[in-house]
């Protein structure tokens, strides 16, 4: 027989039927009815955040780690539009979260009523798609297409705006489970066009310097371990866009590193002299391609990627291939072993491309250069602390990051052996994610060690939920990289030769080990490097390993990210680390 | 560059609104829209013109194809295809004008739906060109208000825009 079951227990029900396990929410007026049924349900765990856009990047974080939908709960009007920036953040890094919303009710005049917003329409241009549920009857077709169309195709957020006039709060409605979809303007890719995968072997065989830069939808559709298979099938470099860390393993002899602005003079150099490119789910954005014209400009390039409006926008592909990444390598793999030929040139392939590519290896890449400048500072070098991390953690740690110097920093030192356990807001670069999103990791990972490299500046933006992190005894480590200033801002002042427009508030500093300490949590601070390494020993030690640490990390407010690009001088051409 | 898009997308709240949305975050500007329900009321047919360079519509057509509600867009200029409008115009139709006005409309196979003593409301229906001819032969001193629907478009031949799978 039907369950007949309140609204409030429908929602919960239909979020049970879809295996959602984690909660993140933040309750108010408009939500009210339905967060009684939340008190009583034992299958779903729900974590109270201190503000709505931490809930998002709880969701959100949740959601990379584990490719599960992360979802947010909350109520109407500011509580919903405080959301935006998390749901902006997801929908610029293609991570499934559903946000649900309360709403007085639908009808009305919108926005006289006390804490009433449009928010969908506010939402709109963040969202995969939304939804204002008609009636109580709706909620299990929705939640499921809501979970359906976040996780599928490209992922991406979901608003649903769930009004009181929707339903009677006393009234029970029959539950009736929902199965099918049916979406007729909803048929993501899933597969690519075999003639065109065909043709991008046999490119990738006549090629002679051949490049696969792999971005984020190689981890967001599982396709590292096709990818590893692929290249060291043809014995292909690799190199990643920032959303691609992690999606080959960072120390592998394939893997060249980050391309783009900050990335490998390794990287750049393969890229801009290649003579093809197998681009993998990713959408050549600026900071990777910078001058479109320039960006390699004797390669032809084959583009896989299973949303069709990322192919040719900013880098004409001559080769596209609107399809799942995992499953275009695994034809691709298919393909190279049915050719006998592949299997006995394995290793004379590409012999004069490698030597190249060792050679630019071997040269000093411009991090290195600067350390060594910069020895005569005592207060801790940035990289030092990135590389104490990764020693520590031997490359394993989920590590979420804030934007700015700090996270260019561990894109570079840090070097992920697995994919999903990087965790940076890229295309958004939301100022105040890494803490919040290291919670949800956490939530989703519990024996995982997650760590959260910020700076001071990102810090300030959502420290309150050191207090949620107290609630649930999240045992996540805080490194924060304190220079003072705005670091990457005044960097690029000083690279375009504004030196005198400084950005820096080192006087109106808090004490930063007083204040998380107020939270309850244990607080150290690092001036030195022989202290930094006393404080990444104790972070992980037996004694402190179950609790939340924070680490005020004094580093050099002089170091520059570097390498680094000035915008439109193309992939080749770095500034000099004397500028 | 005229582009001329034929979409089908949900008839539901809030489904237009998101269409439009992708021309506004762009800056594009529309020209003219005429929407309504197919012979499927769960459907409905939009067709919309607008002035844009030929990689910009490719993007707004991909992310077209990205809503959950649009069904199926195609570009009409890239196609044989008939396409209409159709005008209401109310003139200043006075004396021995009257006559000429009448004359005129004839000729643009135009009819007058509405009559009083000093005006004619005449209804024509063309494509976008010959509706402008109209209104300049008519005289823009004549002319007191103009409605016009937003073109329509339809593919020649059998080819039909229908609910099958979507394009790239």
């Amino acid at each position: 027989m039907t369950p007949m079951l309140t609204a409030d227990e429908m929602l919960v029900r239909a979020l049970i039927d879809q295996g959602i396990a984690h909660i993140f929410w933040h309750p108010g007026g408009a939500s009210f009815p339905y967060h009684r049924a939340l008190s009583k349900c034992e299958e779903i765990a729900f974590v109270l955040c201190r503000h709505e856009v931490g809930a998002c990047h709880m969701a959100d974080g949740y959601a990379r780690a584990t490719g599960r939908p992360g979802v947010v709960m909350l109520t109407s009007g500011s509580g919903a539009t405080n959301s935006i920036t998390g749901i902006a953040n997801a929908y610029m890094d293609s991570v499934p979260i559903i946000v649900i919303c309360g709403r007085d009710s639908v009808g009305h005049s919108v926005a006289t009523q006390l804490d009433e917003t449009d928010m969908i329409g506010v939402s709109r241009p963040v969202v995969k798609h939304s939804y204002i549920v008609p009636t109580a009857n709706d909620l299990p077709r929705i939640v499921r297409e809501a979970v359906f169309v976040a996780t599928s195709g490209r992922p991406g957020p979901v608003v649903i705006d769930l009004p009181r006039s929707a339903y009677e709060s006393t009234v029970k409605y029959e539950y009736e489970r929902s199965e099918q979809i049916s979406l007729r303007g909803y048929r993501p890719a899933e597969s690519g066009h075999t003639g065109q995968i065909r043709k991008a072997l046999e490119a990738l065989l006549q090629s002679e310097r051949p490049v696969i830069y792999a971005g984020g939808g190689v981890i967001q559709g599982d396709a590292s371990p096709a990818l590893l298979t692929f290249a060291e099938c043809l014995d292909l470099p690799v190199v990643t866009s920032l959303m691609g860390l992690g999606a080959i393993p960072g120390a592998n002899r394939l893997c060249l590193g980050m391309l783009g602005m900050h990335g490998s003079g390794l990287a750049n150099n393969a890229i801009a002299h290649s003579d093809i490119v197998l681009a993998l789910g990713t959408r050549f954005d600026d900071r990777a391609t910078d001058d479109p014209e320039q960006f390699c400009p004797r390669a032809k390039v084959i583009h896989v990627d299973i949303d069709p409006s990322s192919i040719s926008k900013t880098i004409i592909a001559d080769l596209p291939i609107v399809g799942p990444v995992n499953e275009v390598l695994n034809i691709l793999i298919q393909l190279a072993n049915d050719k006998q030929e592949l299997q006995s040139k394995r290793n004379v392939r590409y012999l004069s491309w490698w030597k190249q590519i060792d050679d630019w290896r071997q040269q000093p890449s411009g991090e290195e250069r600067h350390t060594k400048e910069s020895d005569s500072s005592n207060r801790i070098h940035p990289q030092d602390v990135v590389q104490t991390l990764y020693d520590e953690t031997r490359g394993e740690a989920f590590i979420t990051t804030d934007v700015g110097q700090h996270q260019i920093f561990v894109a570079q030192g840090y070097k992920f052996s697995t994919p999903r356990r990087w965790v940076t807001p890229g295309g958004l670069g939301t100022m105040g994610f890494g803490l919040p999103a290291a919670l949800g990791v956490q939530f989703a990972v519990p024996q995982g060690m997650v760590v959260c490299i910020t700076g001071e500046s990102s810090f300030l933006i959502n420290l309150q939920e050191l207090s949620t992190c107290a609630q649930y005894d999240l045992p996540i480590k805080v490194f924060c990289f304190n220079n003072g200033t705005l670091g990457m801002v005044n960097q690029w002042n000083q690279i375009q030769g504004h030196e005198n427009e400084f950005l820096g508030y080192a006087e109106s500093m808090p004490d930063f080990v007083q204040l998380v300490e107020s939270f309850g949590h244990r607080a150290l601070r690092a001036t030195s490097l022989d202290e930094l390494k006393q404080a990444v020993y104790l972070a992980f030690s037996e004694e402190y390993k179950n609790q939340t640490v924070f680490v005020d990390v004094w580093v050099d407010p002089n170091v520059l990210v570097l390498p680094t690009k000035k915008r439109g001088s193309g992939t080749s051409t770095e500034v000099p680390v004397d500028s | 560059m005229k582009q001329l898009l034929a979409i089908l997308f949900e008839n539901e709240a809030g489904a237009l609104v998101r269409v439009l949305g992708l021309f506004a975050q762009r800056n594009v500007n529309i020209e003219s829209l005429s929407v309504a329900p197919t012979e499927d009321t769960t459907m409905s047919r939009l067709t919309l013109l607008t002035l844009s360079d030929a990689q910009t519509i490719e993007q707004i057509t991909k992310h077209l194809n990205r809503l959950v509600g649009v069904v199926k867009v195609i570009n009409l200029v890239h196609v044989e295809h008939v396409e209409r409008e159709l005008m209401l115009v109310k003139v200043c139709a006075e004396g021995d004008e009257r006559q000429e006005i009448k004359r005129t409309c004839d000729i643009f196979r135009g009819q007058i739906v509405d009559v009083t003593t000093n005006t004619y409301t005449i209804q024509l229906v063309g494509p976008t060109a010959k509706l402008l001819g109209f209104l300049e032969a008519i005289g823009r001193a004549h002319i007191l208000e103009v409605v016009r629907s937003g073109t329509c478009g339809i593919t020649r031949g059998a080819k039909v825009l229908s609910a099958g799978p979507k394009g790239a």
